[in-house]
């Protein structure tokens, strides 16, 4: 049995019949063919599949496509705009906010969720909003700055 | 703009495809007409499979094929061991791709499925009815060694894989026997799983009327899986291409070529399709390689002055239920030959005993045998500070080994390259403050706060190596590296190389070499690596080695290319080739700097070939192969602060600082991210990670929900800090930084903690620290005093 959705993703509404227990994450990838969004896990533990579903971060192999039915979402690839990259992907590629990558997409996603809510955090507060996603080759300080960056950029361009 | 670029921390050119979702890793490919490989798993740690019936699998909906060991017989060779350590009594068990007749961990392979999808391959693993006949089960190595343990191979008797020794320098009994003081321990190195964020995958494409397969594998080193797989999977080397795509972080878990890849190459042999496989991270803690699983032994002889007379050890390494591709050279080579540290220790003597357990098979994990050497060597120098009484500083300093520039010999048959350990460790202490600390240490204790301070010094063997080296040691490839640099018209360069970061940032870092040395600024070179098709032979990015010796290769072909474009550019400019003078992409005759010519200029020429001096060949390219002479020898110094609360044992990493010095520094930005990144997993060995099993095999840190990796809300700012010592063999210098961090960190954190721990009487905790441990070794220290 398979049931229509219709969700939109960077702008673009796509619909397809979908198996009710297909994972979001699967539904981007693997039907959608947007491969920025990685799978780390099968425990919602590494946050590398995060997106943002109505402009709020979420897991995106914690959620069915079918619940995402009438959705918004950007992921990796809706980030940066046609005048060029978001001020967090430029962060991270000024900071050395990655190495392998794997993690960066929902490293970056998660980081907009962060300044989302709190727009000029301490490095305290930007290690503390970030638990929810694991990197195994920085060490997180480069992503620290990294966001701390981006902050501050955002910062300067409210002036 | 160029050759300053050699030694300036420019952003990488690796990222832009990173940070915006463009780059492919294996999972993201997607071939037309795609099958989906998913393998059946042993839930037991032994058993016998008294049947398989696959029927109701292959009848599901969606599956294509069902395959058990009886189809893959005498498809597929077993999985290869491919260091044959020699001296050893090195008994290598057959490891089938699919077992055959008994399974001997859970995530031995028991049957494959493919489907059409991915979903519809998992669901017909459940369909798929195993008749196990359970074994008793031996996961820990010195158990294993025991007298009636249970015996995991029929032909290899008390589960022994080899028996390695190294001694060297003056007698050890007679240096125990005439020592002041004697210090032992017995360390638990525990078995640790590397958790690249990207988990394994294959994706194998077979072309039946031309006999070609291209594979797809998230691998360190391209070339040696096209190497063992084309004798594993019978297809001839010339028509296997191996693609490394963007590969998700290896640290040494995707050196191996793993059973489940020769399976994916031999479905889609058989169905004449593409297949993907892709594990799931559960399924990635079952069956990609694990690190580290010692049991150590070890005893410091010194004076009662504190000079060290003699270090013994016996290791028992456990291997898992079979020996990974370089599985046996860790624990001995890359351990046991490191075991004079910094030190100058006049008497070494070391036994590791390699024991099959029914567990994961244990690789390299970063740092690889050599974190393991530094946690024993470091531990034993603070056991015997404490035993005497002096500062571990003072201890340190009172056994390094002198300054050196050009060749130091230690006992066990090394010759390191360079070194000034005094140096380094001075560095540290200052810019830690570490006379202040101690201070502070002291005012907390009266306040009833405990607060620890540890050191680590290191040295470490990486760049590996000679090749001669690799094949008296019984690595069953060279270690050489090669570079192709191609000038095209334009004066754009193309670099091909055969080693295969992944993460390193070599495609920026060899661009920077690449200006360095010709003057071209770096955005016009681009790196090209990771396809055996268009790149030449390399041994792999392991060893930290892919900028010690790839990058040696590639300036040595870089070097080439300007003697050929020197003799161009003394033919245009009518000049004779020794008037000419080069600087920073130019040549001129001497005197005469202002009527040059570029080396794009050169390019042009020697591409179009207009006009080249007689005798001298077209194109502007080189190739080069570099051997190095010797290893590499990194060091450094690093401090840990730690802060402990007595009533929950709760450890708070304060502060860590760190000196290292792998020579002179190609991008600095870089080489702080390795250390960085290194540091932390290091202090995920001492404070957290564990792989832990049940007594009959079931792995219990399953999940990532289980396994406690470094999360950012648990780390100090890093303090990086480093000093220059060039190699003195290395063309450019350079020693390999991507390991440095892990040897270091773990031995810094657990002496620091054992030192907050003092007051109490607290001897040893086996890791990681956790809180648990911690409390329960201050209230058994307090029961005992």
């Amino acid at each position: 049995m398979k049931i229509p959705v219709s969700i939109t993703i960077n702008g673009r509404q796509y619909d397809r019949d979908v198996e009710p227990r297909l994972l979001l994450v699967h539904f981007i990838r693997d039907v959608l063919g947007l491969t920025g969004t990685k799978v780390g896990c099968d425990t919602s533990q590494c946050g590398s599949c995060t997106i943002l579903l109505e402009g709020v971060s979420a897991k995106s192999c914690t959620c069915l496509a079918v619940q995402a039915d009438g959705a918004s979402i950007t992921t990796i690839e809706g980030l940066a705009s046609h005048d060029g990259l978001h001020p967090l992907q430029e962060s991270f590629w000024n900071k050395h906010g990655l190495q392998c990558g794997f993690c960066t997409p929902g490293m970056i996603l998660a980081s907009h969720e962060l300044l989302r809510c709190n727009p000029n955090p301490s490095d305290a507060e930007i290690r503390h909003g970030l638990e929810g996603n694991l990197c195994r080759c920085t060490g997180y300080q480069n992503i620290v700055r990294a966001v701390r960056d981006a902050a501050g950029a955002a910062e300067g361009g409210a002036q | 703009m160029s050759a300053s670029t050699f030694g300036s921390g420019i952003r990488r050119r690796e990222d832009p495809r990173l940070i915006t979702g463009s780059a492919s890793y294996t999972d993201d490919i997607v071939l037309p007409g795609m099958l989906h490989a998913a393998m059946l798993r042993s839930p037991y740690a032994h058993a016998r499979i008294e049947s398989i019936d696959t029927a109701a699998a292959a009848a599901a909906s969606g599956v294509v094929a069902v395959y058990t060991g009886t189809d893959t017989e005498g498809e597929i060779a077993p999985a290869p061991c491919a260091w044959l350590l020699p001296d050893s009594g090195l008994k290598i068990a057959d490891y089938h791709c699919i077992a055959k007749d008994t399974v001997r961990y859970v995530g031995d392979i028991v049957a494959v499925v493919v489907a059409e999808s991915r979903y519809e391959a998992y669901d017909a693993l459940d369909l798929i009815e195993v008749d196990y006949d359970p074994l008793d089960a031996v996961v820990e190595p010195k158990q294993s060694a025991a007298e009636g343990a249970p015996q995991l191979h029929d032909e290899i008797e008390g589960n022994q894989a080899f028996h390695w020794t190294v001694t060297g320098g003056g007698d050890i009994g007679e240096a125990f026997e005439n020592a002041d003081v004697v210090v032992k321990e017995t360390i638990v190195q525990q078995r640790l799983i590397p958790n690249a964020m990207e988990t394994r995958a294959a994706l194998a494409s077979y072309t039946p009327a031309t006999g070609e397969l291209t594979l797809w594998n998230t691998t360190q080193n391209p070339h040696i899986v096209r190497f063992l797989c084309s004798l594993v999977a019978g297809v001839p080397e010339d028509r296997l291409r191996v693609i490394a795509p963007e590969v998700g972080g290896g640290f040494g878990s995707k050196i191996a070529v793993y059973p489940a890849d020769f399976v994916t190459v031999f479905c889609s042999k058989k169905l004449g399709a593409p297949v993907k496989w892709a594990e799931t991270r559960s399924e990635n803690y079952q069956a990609t390689t694990h690190g580290r699983d010692h049991v150590q032994e070890i005893e410091l002889a010194a004076t009662k002055d504190g000079k060290i007379v003699g270090l013994r050890a016996t290791v028992w390494a456990g291997m898992g239920a079979y020996l990974s591709t370089a599985a046996p050279g860790i624990p001995t080579i890359l351990h046991g030959l490191m075991l004079s540290g910094v030190y100058d220790i006049p008497a070494i003597h070391e036994d590791v005993y390699g024991l099959y357990t029914n567990t994961t098979p244990v690789e390299a994990y970063r740092g690889a045998g050599r974190p393991e050497a530094t946690f024993m060597v470091e531990r034993l120098v603070d056991l015997l500070a404490a035993e005497i009484g002096l500062d571990p500083v003072e201890v340190r300093r009172r056994n390094f080994i002198p300054k050196f520039d050009d060749g130091h010999d230690v006992v066990t048959g090394l010759t390191y390259d360079s070194g000034n350990y005094d140096g380094a460790l001075a560095k540290l202490l200052d810019k830690a403050g570490y006379d202040q600390l101690r201070a502070e240490q002291a005012a907390a204790r009266e306040q009833g706060r405990h607060i620890g301070l540890g050191l680590s010094t290191y040295v470490e063997i990486c760049g590996l190596g000679p090749s001669q080296v690799a094949g008296a040691i019984g690595f069953q490839g060279g270690l050489w590296e090669s570079a192709i640099l191609r000038f095209h018209p334009s004066g754009k360069v193309h670099v091909m190389i055969g080693a295969s970061p992944h993460g390193q940032g070599e495609e920026t870092t060899f661009a920077q070499i690449v200006a360095g040395e010709l003057g071209v600024s770096p955005d016009d070179v681009k790196v090209i690596h990771g396809d055996t098709d268009n790149t030449p032979m390399g041994w792999g990015t392991y060893g930290s080695r892919t900028t010690a010796v790839g990058g040696a290769a590639l300036a040595l072909a870089a070097r080439k290319i300007r003697d050929k474009a020197k003799v161009i550019a003394a033919h245009l400019l009518e000049a004779a080739v020794e008037d000419m003078e080069y600087d920073d992409g130019k040549f001129f005759v001497k005197g005469s700097p202002d009527s040059s010519k570029t080396i794009q200029d050169i390019a042009l020429m020697a591409n179009v070939a207009w006009n080249m001096p007689e005798g001298v060949e077209a194109g502007l390219e080189a190739t080069s192969f570099y051997d190095p002479p010797n290893f590499v020898f990194p060091y450094g110094a690093h401090l840990a602060v730690v802060e402990i609360d007595p009533e929950t044992g709760h450890v708070t990493l304060v502060r860590y600082v760190a000196v290292d010095d792998c020579g002179p520094q190609i991008n600095p930005v870089i080489v702080e991210g390795q250390v960085h990144g290194g540091i932390v997993q290091g202090i995920g060995q001492a404070l957290w990670e564990e792989g832990v099993y049940d007594e009959d095999g079931q792995l219990l840190t399953g999940t990532m929900l289980d396994y406690a990796l470094p999360r950012a809300d648990r780390l100090p700012n890093i303090e990086v800090h480093s000093t220059v010592t060039p190699s003195p063999h290395h063309p450019l210098g350079v020693k390999g930084i991507g390991e440095a961090g892990t040897i270091a960190s773990t031995a810094a954190v657990y002496n620091a903690v054992i030192d907050a721990l003092q007051p109490f009487g607290v001897e040893g905790v086996n890791m990681p620290l956790t809180p648990e441990r911690v409390w329960r070794s201050i209230q058994e220290a307090q029961g005992r005093n």
